[in-house]
């Protein structure tokens, strides 16, 4: 495993800007806080940074508030003058922009990648609720086309039926399910940034409003406002930075079966279960090793099925691993989206989740660091059809 | 009768009737429900495109199939996304019997959302839109009463 690309990736200072469910500011002004903010953290300034990667930069016809900023964005309104840029929806989920930044610094064409997600869906949507994908153009085309005109017009809906596939095939049930979402909350009672801290029991996640069976409110995130970035180093220039550089051990981002919501083959698994497999092909370290797992809760269930892909339990005992709550909790043996989550802490749209991991490395989680000293971390993000992941160590 | 108006015809977000998906969307005209299919290798090639994905040949027909199939998975949606069939409605992929590698994103309608099942045979019913456009026949399915019980 000598020649893997990631040795010579680091990830040497995180940002976010502040986060909320609907903070009415300009989405710049909040990415160029989360930029800066990373950029101080890593002990840089702007004119140090000569890559930038985005997820997934201005993309036509997405929902309002989908893309806060794009590269062309931070670009000019830091005038860095950079060596790389990149930004692209068609990647291997939103970390996709950040496997995208480490193979830029090892193959030499970069320093210091400023990466960077940011959303604005909070305030985008206003008072209308969320709105459907489609929502206002006149017809569906290209892969939409497939989906659209049934009414299917939500992620809920097409992630909906991988879980009802997964609760016939495996029994999975509604109150094993739960727990992601009660756990994440748990967890984000003790984060100050998290959007939903109080507390919530079984019955209030069993008698929310249905969504869409098996799902009900609280198994889907909240649309947020807010921006997070990350610096990704090359590691010859990162051993002088002020942090310790958190060591990029392997990424995870094929994607074998076919890149569709209905047609790959596997409805209970879709892409998660090929990235994850790709990220174990490209490391010594085993799901055993893992100290803390920060995964894509964008919907309950995408959660637990990259539990499975990454073989923390065997595929269709997901429900079981998760029930109780004790194997995921703080002080369990993995401890899962200790900041909340997207379910809790807010749709900040994969990002949040390799930042958590970033935090739980450093040792700066406060009243929810993971005890004993966490020295693997794995991020996970996307669902559905597009999915990556990457895993960190410190040394 | 116009889409939107009267409860029989709900409001749909149509297809763009393209060069290569038109015959997919308007076949349930004719009553049928049409797949591009490889004349080399008789693979249904869905969704459609200009060669087939096994042998890459360009020799692709659109032909008809029983409108037959099963429901892989399904949910019933009791979110209004944007406006629709009356809530709640039951979304479904299902498997075409010809072919169940073939799947088709669609409403199961005709039955109670209680009713449906992963399983459950359906076969096809077309929902017939006019617009300026062309007009459009979706394919939903329906529980299909001459599959063996």
């Amino acid at each position: 495993m000598t020649d893997r690309f990631e040795r010579d990736a680091c990830i040497t200072g995180i940002g976010q800007s502040d986060v909320g469910r609907r903070l009415h500011r300009d989405p710049l002004a909040l990415t160029l806080d989360a930029c800066l903010g990373a950029i101080a953290d890593a002990g840089l300034t702007p004119a140090d940074v000569d890559g930038l990667s985005t997820y997934p930069g201005l993309a036509m016809g997405m929902p309002a508030g989908f893309t806060g900023a794009g590269a062309t964005d931070v670009h000019d309104a830091l005038r860095l003058r950079l060596a790389w840029y990149d930004s692209g929806l068609e990647t291997s989920g939103q970390l996709g922009s950040v496997v995208k930044a480490c193979m830029a610094v090892a193959c030499g064409l970069a320093n210091h990648v400023l990466c960077f997600r940011s959303v604005w869906e909070g305030s985008a949507q206003g008072r209308q609720g969320r709105a459907g994908i489609g929502a206002g153009v006149p017809k569906a085309s290209g892969t939409m086309q497939w989906t659209l005109p049934f009414s299917a017009a939500s992620a809920a809906v097409w992630i909906a039926m991988f879980a009802q596939r997964h609760f016939h095939e495996y029994g999975t049930t509604r109150e094993q399910l739960a727990w992601i979402a009660l756990s994440g909350r748990r967890h984000a009672a003790l984060n100050p940034k998290a959007i939903y801290r109080d507390p919530m029991t079984l019955d209030d996640y069993l008698n929310a409003r249905p969504i869409a069976t098996p799902f009900g409110l609280y198994d889907c995130d909240v649309p947020c406002d807010g921006a997070t970035a990350v610096i990704v180093s090359r590691r010859e220039r990162a051993a002088d930075l002020r942090r310790s550089p958190l060591q990029v051990e392997a990424v995870g981002t094929a994607l074998r079966g076919r890149p569709s919501w209905d047609q790959f083959d596997d409805l209970t698994t879709m892409a998660n279960r090929d990235a994850a497999a790709h990220l174990w092909s490209r490391t010594d370290l085993r799901p055993a090793d893992v100290d803390v797992a920060e995964i894509y809760d964008g919907f309950s269930f995408l959660a637990l099925s990259w539990l499975e892909a990454l073989g923390f339990c065997e595929v269709g005992e997901g429900g079981a691993f998760i029930d109780g709550g004790a194997r995921i909790a703080l002080d369990g043996e993995l401890p899962l989206n200790t900041h909340g989550g997207q379910l809790s802490a807010g749709r900040l749209h994969g990002y949040g989740f390799l930042h958590e991991a970033c935090v739980q490395l450093w040792g700066e989680g406060g009243a929810r660091q993971v005890p004993g000293d966490p020295r693997v971390a794995v991020a996970a993000a996307g669902g559905g059809n597009t999915c990556g992941c990457l895993l960190l160590s410190r040394a | 009768m116009q889409p939107g108006v009267g409860a029989a015809v709900p409001f749909r977000l149509l297809p763009e009737l393209s060069v290569r998906t038109r015959r997919f969307w308007t076949a349930g005209g004719e009553g049928r429900l049409e797949l591009l299919r490889c004349l080399r290798c008789s693979t249904y090639v869905h969704p459609p495109a200009p060669r087939c994905p096994h042998d890459q040949a360009t020799e692709l027909a659109w032909s008809p199939v029983s409108g037959r199939a099963t429901v892989a998975t399904f949910t019933v949606n009791h979110q209004a996304w944007m406006p629709g069939p009356a809530l709640p409605y039951v979304v479904a992929i299902v498997e075409i019997a010809e072919q169940p590698s073939v799947r088709l994103t669609t409403n199961v309608v005709g039955c109670a959302p209680e009713d449906v099942r992963i399983g459950m045979p359906v076969r096809v019913v077309f929902e017939h839109h006019t617009d300026a456009d062309g007009d459009v026949w979706l394919p939903l399915f329906e529980p299909d009463p001459e599959a063996a019980a």
